[in-house]
């Protein structure tokens, strides 16, 4: 085992991890510890843009922004959280210009926007062109010119580092944060990070669906950390479900085609988007597209053999434009389903796409224990987190967005902590608990393979804590992923080895999936009321009376060991808007 | 490391059922080498019954999921975005996300092996260190001088379009390790680098081509590619990289950018 020490340590270096390496790594001696090489991030998948009200190509303005932001989050959204988002959106843009970043350009050479789903003038008058980008990259963009900055800046990377455990030690009875533990997947070696200010800056955990846009390696790392450490996670039942992904196989279609003009149909040819939603049709916001495919599935006018799917067609816009707006996309339907865009609709369904919810954090990025109290010295910032400015349901190009702004603030907030700060002693033995984890699971001799829990696991929630959910479904999603979890105590990996474990690393994330779903559809069961991304068809309502609030989940261990869940909640910050009936 | 030898999966699948008729029999045939239990190469044969619209990475998966864990390789978004996934597939440089099964001749075995010129750590895995040491050392970042603006810079559709295609790199290094120049002398820069100099060189905004020019007039520099186009061929993302360095070439003639 070997020792550093670090005042701060960023835990992920995709989009939110490297924003606030730049700010830290000026500030303070920092370490970032990333699973994957930097620019493997799933940052760099994201396509459409990023939002920001520039008003470079029409009248716009952040008040508009931040409305969009709490009625697209179906007013589950903290309004004095968007309220910032919204308002250093620009700012954000900006900086990443100047750090080099080749957004698309207006024929006066100012950087060029686009419609994205949910984005309005004048509080949802019309679709408003507020997405700055880059083609379809713009994800890749901002994931490479935040690199190269860091290149820049020389920001220190414990590349292929995976973090599996947050070290808390409790000073004059207020529980601080002193490190983390990471295990060195090329050598099996385990390092203990003594830090003064850690951020978790992960990503998400779309991995426990079947259908999803995410990568391989989303599989919830820091949320199950913070989780198993006490820590609360906040509206963990609120996913979204993206309504294009490529028909089976999930890989995202950008939001910014239908911003160019793309079209959803149904078998009859039909614009069915007109509807459900008559001003914003296919830009309305996500979950109600996705909804809305769902819908007009279940009612027979699915497409294809099976009737599973429908078609997003873009073949009466130009091919010129295509090529020059959606390359990557157009490029995608020709390489995995070899199919030409410019003459055949895509088939597509929806695709399991971002968690809303995450470790709970106040607009500094600090990460709350409770309702209220920070834990000294740890932040949170972009998908592991819940600030929260997606409430219910997060608007395109607002994650792009999110990573920057938090985590640019939560990179200043904790060099700024850590400076003024000592370290907080290491608790005893501190990697006791990451080593016995690898050590069982190497020396493990279960006949459950991770392959079967894995794919059992994503099967039900694919089923039933999907678009549409029941007591029914949930309560069989509850009770399969019980069962799952008493199975993973008897799984065991085949590769016995120190050196590049891949085999083990899969077993440790599917132990974080599986105690994330639980905690999903634990949430999700107890809000009955549809809000958002959450669809309840025994509620179909929203009901702000009982739920206009947040769902804080927490692990408790009792005195006999047994684990369970304990649901508390948290009041939603309302400032300007006051919650009204969301139609598009 | 001695002779590569042959071996035969005992692990291959059931035969075929009678709902699985889209379905054929392949063989994958992968380098394996793991030398925390041998010094020694072995190729292992796998037989699997798979989609052709399957990708490659589903083949390894399935390997890695179904007959032996132990097999080792990067891979994170499976769909061409990332760049973990570059290998040797059938001797050709390619990431294993974006290549169907059907596309490389699954009649015959398929070869899969790690991305050459770096060090192999575990079967599929190299040393990609020296790959991102080429990359930093051509200062791969805006470089600009004087006061910045309040709002953007402005940078005309055109002057955007002048390095387009350079800004589509993921970093796989299936570029730079498809380059015999690169091969023979681990010092060359490689095409990456290069490609990721001219990103920087041509970009309208930046104001220290000069700079990355001269170190890439190095003796393990731009004068060292042959132009073989290997690494054209090899670029997931269609980036026309030997054009690029030519593009670098001229400018250190000219000095013209």
């Amino acid at each position: 085992m070997q020792i550093h020490k670090y005042d701060t340590v960023i835990v992920g270096a995709g989009g939110a991890g490297m924003r606030a390496a730049i700010e830290a790594t000026k500030r303070s001696r920092t370490a970032v510890l990333t699973k994957l090489y930097p620019t493997r991030s799933h940052t760099g998948a994201a396509q459409g843009g990023m939002a920001a009200a520039l008003a470079n190509v029409e009248e716009d303005n952040w008040e508009w922004h931040t409305f969009d932001t709490v009625k697209g989050g179906d007013y589950l959204v903290d309004q004095d959280a968007a309220e910032i988002l919204a308002k250093e959106a620009i700012d954000a843009v900006l900086d990443l210009e100047k750090m080099g970043l080749p957004f698309n350009r207006t024929p006066e050479g100012n950087i060029d926007q686009r419609r994205f789903g949910g984005h309005t003038r004048s509080h949802g008058e019309a679709a408003v062109r507020r997405a700055c980008y880059a083609a379809d990259r713009t994800g890749h963009m901002i994931l490479q010119t935040l690199y190269q900055n860091c290149v820049k800046e020389g920001v220190e990377f414990f590349n292929e580092f995976y973090v599996l455990d947050l070290l808390l030690n409790e000073v004059d009875g207020v529980k601080k944060t002193a490190g983390v533990v990471a295990y060195e997947l090329a050598t099996g070696e385990i390092h203990v990070f003594q830090a003064k200010a850690v951020i978790f800056a992960s990503g998400g955990t779309g991995k426990f669906f079947k259908v999803t846009s995410n990568a391989h390696t989303l599989t919830g790392d820091g949320q199950a950390v913070a989780y198993r450490r006490g820590l609360p996670l906040e509206d963990m039942e609120f996913f979204q479900f993206h309504p294009t992904g490529i028909w089976r196989m999930g890989i995202l279609l950008t939001e910014g085609a239908r911003g160019e003009g793309g079209i959803l149909r149904n078998k009859d040819g039909e614009r069915f988007m007109e509807k459900y939603a008559p001003v914003m049709k296919d830009l309305a916001s996500r979950d109600v597209v996705s909804r809305a495919i769902y819908t007009e599935i279940r009612e027979g006018r699915g497409c294809g053999p099976e009737g599973d799917h429908v078609f997003l067609d873009l073949t009466h816009l130009p091919p010129e434009q295509l090529d020059a707006k959606l390359p990557d996309i157009t490029e995608f339907a020709r390489t995995y389903l070899g199919i030409e865009p410019y003459t055949d609709p895509i088939p597509i369904q929806p695709t399991a796409h971002y968690a809303m919810g995450g470790i709970p954090t106040n607009v500094m990025g600090e990460v709350l224990l409770d309702n209220t109290t920070v834990v000294p010295g740890l932040y949170a910032a972009g998908e592991v987190a819940c600030v929260s400015v997606h409430g219910a349901n997060r608007l395109g190009t607002n994650s792009l967005l999110d990573i920057n702004v938090f985590g640019r603030r939560s990179g200043i907030a904790a060099a700024e902590y850590a400076s003024a700060n000592d370290y907080v002693e290491l608790p005893e033995d501190p990697a006791s608990v990451v080593e016995e984890m690898v050590e069982s699971l190497r020396n493990s001799t279960g006949t459950e393979r991770v392959t079967e829990i894995r794919k059992a696991l994503q099967e039900t929630m694919d089923a039933n804590a999907m678009v549409f959910r029941t007591e029914a479904t949930l309560k069989q999603a509850v009770s399969d992923i019980a069962e799952l979890k008493e199975r993973y105590k008897n799984v065991s990996v085949q590769d016995k080895g120190k050196r590049f474990n891949t085999d083990l690393l899969e077993a440790v994330e599917l132990g974080n999936l599986l105690d994330l779903a639980e905690v999903l559809a634990v949430s999700a069961l107890a809000r009955k009321e549809s809000r958002g991304g959450h669809y309840r068809e025994d509620y179909p309502t929203r009901d702000d009376v009982n739920f206009m609030r947040h769902t804080m989940a927490y692990r408790e261990v009792a005195a006999d060991g047994t684990v369970n869940i304990r649901l508390d909640y948290k009041p939603v910050v309302q400032t300007r808007y006051q919650p009204m009936e969301r139609k598009y | 490391m001695s002779t590569p030898t042959l071996e035969k999966s005992s692990g291959a699948p059931e035969a075929a059922q009678s709902s699985d008729d889209h379905l054929i029999t392949l063989t994958m045939r992968v380098r394996r080498f793991n030398p925390e239990v041998s010094d020694e190469v072995t190729w292992v044969d796998y037989e699997l019954r798979m989609d052709p619209k399957e990708r490659v990475l589903d083949a390894l998966h399935k390997i890695k999921w179904e007959i032996d864990g132990t097999l080792t390789f990067r891979r994170s978004c499976a769909h061409g975005i990332c760049g973990s996934d570059a290998m040797r597939i059938n001797g050709r440089n390619r990431l294993a996300c974006k290549t169907l099964l059907k596309d490389i001749n699954p009649e015959k075995p398929i070869t899969v092996e790690p991305i050459k010129g770096l060090t192999v750590l575990k079967d599929l895995v190299v040393d990609m260190e020296p790959f991102f040491q080429a990359y930093r050392d051509v200062m791969p970042f805006l470089i600009t001088k004087g006061n910045e603006p309040t709002r953007e810079r402005k940078q005309s559709a055109e002057d955007r379009e002048r390095f387009d295609d350079t800004t589509k790199c993921i970093l796989c290094a299936a570029c730079t390790t498809s380059c015999p120049v690169f091969w023979n002398d681990g010092q060359y820069f490689g095409p990456a680098a290069i490609v990721n100099a001219h990103r920087f060189i041509f970009d309208s905004r930046d104001e220290a081509g000069e700079q990355r020019l001269e170190i890439l007039n190095d003796r393990e520099g731009v004068w060292r590619c042959r132009t073989t186009f290997n690494c054209t061929d090899a670029c997931p993302r269609g980036i026309e990289v030997t054009k690029a360095i030519q593009e670098v070439k001229r400018a250190l003639l000219t000095r013209r950018f």
